[in-house]
């Protein structure tokens, strides 16, 4: 075949002579064309084949609303302030007040505005944090395989048996934080085993694959094929990951501020509902001070609604067949001659 | 034999070690428990003017947190599992005035009730509405009970929880709101009894069920569709098999497999969300009562909820993993892998 056959003693590796093959690669193409088809392959392509998919649309634009109302919403709508209007108004009879009003006349559409950044954030902080964490184990653990994958297997089983709520109970019985980043972080915890669970096993078909076993016989590190060979194939399942941890980290932050197990510190929308049912009694007498739980609790279920249909939707985006459709440099040779 | 073993093993190791990691946590975090109560202790006796006695004061938090300050974190975690396995005794809670472990074990059945109730009907609709989702593929049934459950799957469920509390309980005064049994009834085999607990018990049941509802019935349908197209079915169908065969041994039991180990993830969800269902509805079971213990101060009873929490999911999830071999012969040879 090549050198090889010459060198059974391995004097140089086929890296060395031959490169990657990928740097070759990169010195043809101008940077100008590079970074068009970078931006063809991973954003017009997936943004188009998101489009054409109901779910994907309606919740990415659902997302992309609550993000304007936490960033553009807080400067527009101004703050809201005590007497706007009598107390306990209900929704729709005064329209300069549309959404009615707290116990001291304030009101509850601005305190909806206003409480978005602080859930925005926790579901940031969630994100990165569990999706980080298990990404990094998982990869790892699935592609090292033996006492490196058993070592942090351990650990990712040991912190699935702690069950989530209550552990998140008692840290924060131990430690009362009150910045969102914080929270997010704290909420994340329980999630970030089963993602660096499901990652190994997935890594683990991977890792018998033709062209990653060519990557290794290259002489490739561990390093780069983890990020290089490996993780682009499963960039689809992380980016579906995220959305669920993120789903999941606005749920319970939302959850333990209503029963108020977190401490108050910033305005969201579990702050406002635990308000509702402790001073409006909102929940054994809804007519009264209904709205003022109600319309948080909406918000939170819009959010959570768009995230899901969003995830759904993210399937289709990463079904190669469908994305050769809609690529310009993709020729119809690599997609196995579909239309 | 071995990999059963193993298995054992494996889960009495997570769940020492999920407990040493806790036990740490409770003691090591800058201003921990027994901080925090000397703090609070001496706050509240300055604006009472009560003179401040240091002594005195460390003796009380050490009372209050069952926390031995002279003993290093190995030996007072030691010293914990020790009175734990061998006295059940998880300290005296502060709040209840009673042993930890008494007060869980009374709540302890409650919770098993209503998870347990929840779970099982939450998996079945998965199983039934996947299946039907699946033998009408790509009809207007199918698309309407993906649409469906997908609209169930994404609104957090206690949403479900406090609309339910608010309409059933409050404004039609269907349901009770609150407790385990009418004050009035005499606990045993009576019907005031039962009819009593299975009212109280609907709601929270309910809305656990909501929580696991058809939760995995998308993926459940997924698999049954893959294996409807599959060869070895349609031999079956050509060697004069019936139907129902076909369904409940080479369909069913092939589809299940994936769903089965998401009920294991399921479990644990399910039990450590009761913290919140139990509080919304009034419901005193374990996760009440460790919600109670935290407002309380109450670290001891913390402690003792956490561990019967974790227990429970050890337990539920080596059962999974035991039985597992049972309905998927193929599982069990992850050792022949070469590591890199």
């Amino acid at each position: 075949m090549t050198d090889d056959d010459m060198q059974p003693d391995g004097g140089a590796t086929k890296e060395e002579i031959f490169g990657t093959g990928e740097s070759v690669e990169r010195a043809r193409t101008p940077p100008a064309e590079r970074l068009k088809r970078m931006y063809d392959i991973y954003v017009r392509t997936p943004f188009l084949v998101g489009w054409s998919d109901w779910r994907t649309r309606i919740g990415g634009l659902g997302i992309l609303f609550y993000i304007l109302m936490g960033t553009i919403g807080v400067l527009i709508v101004p703050e809201y302030q005590v007497n706007e209007g009598p107390n306990y108004l209900s929704p729709f009879e005064d329209f300069s007040i549309i959404t009615g009003t707290d116990y001291i006349g304030r009101s509850i559409g601005k305190q909806v505005v206003h409480g978005t950044p602080a859930m925005l954030k926790m579901a940031l902080a969630g994100v990165v944090f569990a999706v980080g964490l298990g990404v990094v184990v998982g990869l790892i653990a699935g592609y090292k395989g033996g006492v490196v994958d058993r070592a942090l297997m351990t650990m990712a089983d040991v912190f699935i048996v702690l069950p989530g709520l209550p552990l998140i109970i008692v840290i924060v019985s131990i430690f009362p934080v009150r910045d969102p980043f914080l929270v997010g972080a704290i909420l994340a915890i329980p999630r970030w085993s089963g993602l660096a669970r499901q990652l190994r096993s997935q890594v683990l078909t991977l890792r018998e694959e033709d062209y990653v076993e060519a990557a290794r016989a290259m002489g490739l590190g561990t390093p780069t094929i983890i990020t290089q060979e490996i993780m682009p194939k499963l960039a689809p399942f992380i980016l579906i990951s995220a959305s669920g941890a993120a789903t999941g980290v606005i749920v319970a932050a939302v959850a333990l501020y209503f029963l108020g197990i977190l401490p108050f510190s910033n305005d969201n929308w579990g702050v406002m509902m635990n308000f509702a049912r402790r001073r409006g009694n909102a929940i054994a007498n809804p007519g009264h001070a209904g709205h003022w739980m109600f319309l948080p609790l909406l918000a939170l279920s819009g959010m959570t609604f768009a995230l899901t249909l969003f995830s759904q939707g993210l399937d289709r985006v990463f079904n190669p067949q469908l994305r050769a459709r809609h690529s310009k440099t993709i020729t119809d040779d690599e997609t196995g001659g579909e239309p | 034999m071995r990999y059963y073993v193993q298995r054992v093993f494996q889960a009495i190791i997570t769940f020492v070690g999920g407990l040493f990691l806790t036990y740490c946590l409770y003691r090591l975090m800058p201003g921990g428990p027994v901080q925090a109560i000397v703090a609070d202790i001496v706050s509240r006796r300055v604006r009472q003017g009560r003179p401040v006695d240091a002594q005195e004061i460390g003796a009380q938090a050490e009372r209050m947190t069952g926390i031995n300050p002279e003993h290093g974190i190995l030996e007072g975690f030691y010293e914990y599992v020790f009175n734990i396995v061998v006295y059940q005794d998880f300290g005296r809670s502060i709040g209840f005035a009673d042993p930890v472990f008494d007060v869980l074990f009374r709540a302890m059945p409650w919770s098993l009730f209503i998870s347990g109730y929840g779970l099982i009907l939450g998996f079945t609709a998965t199983v039934l509405i996947g299946t039907l989702m699946a033998w009408n593929e790509g009809t207007k049934t199918d698309s309407g009970l993906t649409v469906f459950v997908l609209t169930m799957n994404s609104i957090p469920y206690y949403v479900g929880a406090i609309f339910m509390l608010v309409v059933l309980g409050f404004e039609w005064g269907v349901l009770p709101t609150g407790g385990r049994y009418p004050q009035s009834a005499e606990p045993g085999f009576n019907p005031e009894f039962m009819i009593g607990v299975a009212k109280h018990g609907a709601m929270p049941i309910l809305s656990t069920f909501i929580i696991g509802f058809a939760g995995g019935s998308l993926g459940m349908r997924a698999n049954t569709v893959r294996i409807m197209g599959s060869d070895y079915l349609r031999s079956a169908r050509l060697r004069g098999l019936s139907t129902n065969r076909i369904l409940t041994r080479y369909l069913a039991r092939n589809a299940i497999l994936p769903i089965y180990t998401g009920l294991v993830i399921g479990i644990s969800g399910v039990f450590s969300s009761g913290v919140i269902t139990e509080q919304i509805f009034q419901y005193p079971g374990v996760g009440w009562y460790m919600f109670e213990g935290l407002q309380l101060q109450d670290y001891p009873l913390i402690m003792g909820g956490f561990v019967f929490f974790a227990g429970l999911t050890v337990i539920a999830i080596l059962i999974a993993d035991l039985t597992y071999g049972l309905i998927d012969p193929r599982a069990g040879d992850a050792a022949s892998r070469e590591s890199f």
